[in-house]
């Protein structure tokens, strides 16, 4: 099937969320709901990366989603190495693309 | 302080929520430990409550068995029995001989840390997934079935429109038919396991009839949704350049080697992919419990080796919810009676003990079917990156252990960095092992997670360190010497 064409998991479980608030990702404006996790709240935007690697500076973004693999590290407020899978994100949050070890710059 | 003796519980997943409800019931007082914002585990993850959903349910199982836990813990917090602690991420479990002092790290940040003092402990740590690599594993887009699940149980989000469910085991059911639900074109679940497999088990399958029916249940989502089901297929590569926009999937033979001619693609954004779960025993083996295999090794009472330590859940062995919740019960009574000087009567928890044996027999014959294609590494590319965090290449560990003679894990990992970065070796570590030729060992790390500097320096000098005396086991008697 081509999905149920009209569903959507806020849908499904009938949520009726707070207010939803702007973050920023590298300046630009992303809407998020409270309790989302910064990786939700991006993925929900559409945006599945949020790193570069270290060696080659390869795109990465959530890949376990339970804080295990460390693969969705991002830079949270000017702290880098943040799991973005396991921090709740926060009105006026700044997100940052992490490059590297994120100490970089 | 009170007199009464004090139990932590670490998770407050179906094990450790069984466990804390049961020894304080038995009148012990708990602290519930647990990294979440709020109780459930993976397997009850619920909907952060800012997002305000009123129907969670829909994309649960087991729902009642959850309400009665959750408004239990609500019942014992609220008198005063139980502690629940969250945001609590343990990074270790310091045995001395005035009994146990519980470490973690508060939440979400992690830059800070306190201690938790108890006269027992049970070990409630779960599990997290198995995720074997194939070329194009780094992509953004694919992700681990469980971490797909859980983003959208906890975050109401899909990670994007089109998904391919792919792997092995039973997670792949619920992840598959929560997707569709949710409104994600679900384009194949793509098992490698041979259905016939199934039926040829099917007798040690058929001891729990309610397994079957919910085993049924699935199959009728999966049709009602229309996700087509390839068994004996994998995926043996996932395309895109920044992202993922396509895997391709090819069908097994009878060994398990890919069938030549079979290989098609299928356009997609989302991979959420799997091959079983493993046991998180990091605390376990830092107080020196001895392992079985990948899992905390537990007595009948579910008492590890360590006295004064016990074990449930899915770090004694992958058996999902149900057998959790058994384990965590007899835990929680064992520990309850031996730390107010009774004798456990296992009498008081037959019922879990046979659901315990039951679905350890159950899960052991799934096991035998469930397993990834016998020759998956035949499709591994050499610039396959095997370890994610330090980016080595296939090549470098079959170099290591062709030509430079690497014989087990620990050389090649020194040889080639492969288990050396941020995740320890649980992401790699099955695969290493595999390409060395090793069994599968479980991840030996000295702390359960990354711990700041600043928090090992403030531990006070006169912490105590290193293993207790032997003859002064935390609660004051031998637990094997019945």
């Amino acid at each position: 099937m081509r999905g149920e064409r009209n569903m959507n998991p806020l849908k499904l479980t009938d949520a009726r969320p707070g207010p939803a608030f702007t973050v920023t990702l590298d300046g630009r404006e992303i809407t998020a709901l409270p309790g989302q996790t910064v990786a939700a709240a991006l993925w929900a935007a559409g945006v599945t990366s949020w790193r570069g690697t270290r060696g080659a500076g390869r795109p990465r973004g959530v890949f376990c989603g339970i804080g295990v693999c460390f693969d969705c590290l991002v830079s949270l407020n000017g702290r880098p190495n943040q799991r973005a899978c396991l921090v709740p994100v926060r009105p006026g949050d700044a997100i940052r693309t992490q490059e590297g070890t994120g100490h970089d710059d | 302080m009170t007199d009464r003796p004090r139990l932590a519980v670490i998770g407050a997943g179906p094990a450790g929520l069984a466990a804390t409800l049961a020894a304080a019931a038995a009148g012990v007082r708990v602290a519930l430990v647990d990294s979440a914002p709020e109780a459930g585990g993976q397997f009850y993850r619920q909907p952060a409550p800012g997002l305000g959903a009123r129907r969670p349910q829909a994309l649960h199982h087991g729902w009642r068995t959850w309400r009665r836990l959750r408004e239990g813990l609500g019942r014992q917090i609220t008198a005063g029995r139980v502690t629940h602690l969250t945001d609590h991420h343990v990074w270790y479990v310091e045995r001395h001989s005035a009994g146990f002092t519980v470490h973690a790290l508060l939440g979400p940040l992690q830059e800070d840390g306190v201690t938790v003092d108890a006269d027992a402990v049970v070990l409630a740590t779960g599990g997290y997934e198995k995720v074997l690599p194939f070329p194009g594993w780094t992509l953004p887009g694919v992700v681990t079935a469980g971490g797909a699940q859980a983003l959208l149980k906890g975050g109401l989000v899909l990670p994007g429109r089109t998904a391919v469910v792919a792997g092995t085991g039973p997670l792949l059911l619920p992840v598959a038919t929560g997707l569709a639900a949710a409104g994600a074109h679900v384009a194949a679940l793509v098992e490698s396991a041979d259905p016939k497999a199934l039926v040829r088990r099917s007798r040690a399958l058929a001891s729990l009839p309610v397994k079957l029916a919910e085993g049924a249940g699935y199959a009728a989502r999966l049709l009602r949704h229309r996700v087509p089901v390839l068994a004996r297929h994998t995926v043996v590569e996932a395309h895109g350049d920044e992202r993922l926009d396509a895997v391709t999937v090819a069908a097994l033979d009878a060994e398990g080697r890919v069938r030549p001619g079979t290989r098609r693609r299928i356009a997609c954004d989302t991979l959420a992919v799997g091959h079983g779960m493993l046991p998180h025993t990091d605390l376990a083996a830092t107080l020196g419990c001895r392992l079985d295999g990948v899992a905390v090794r537990v007595d009948d009472e579910q008492r590890t080796d360590v006295p004064g330590v016990w074990a449930a859940g899915e770090a004694t062995g992958i058996g999902g919810a149900d057998l959790a919740l058994a384990e965590g019960h007899i835990a929680g009574r064992s520990a309850a009676a031996r730390l107010t000087g009774r004798q456990p009567d296992p009498r008081t928890w037959a019922g879990a003990a046979r659901s315990r044996a039951a679905l350890r027999g159950f899960f052991a014959a799934l096991d035998s079917v469930y397993a990834p294609p016998a020759h998956w590494a035949e499709q591994l590319t050499d610039d396959t990156l095997i370890c994610r965090c330090e980016e080595v290449p296939v090549h470098a560990v079959r170099t290591a252990v062709g030509e430079l003679g690497a014989g087990d894990v620990r050389t090649v990992k020194l040889l080639t960095r492969a288990g050396m970065g941020w995740c320890q070796g649980r992401m790699c570590g099955p695969a290493v092992a595999a390409l060395t030729g090793c069994p599968q060992t479980p991840a030996r790390t000295p702390f359960a997670r990354p711990v700041p500097l600043g928090v090992l320096a403030g531990q006070a000098p006169d912490t105590q360190t290193g293993p207790p005396p032997p003859d002064n086991p935390p609660d004051g008697k031998d637990p094997h010497d019945d």
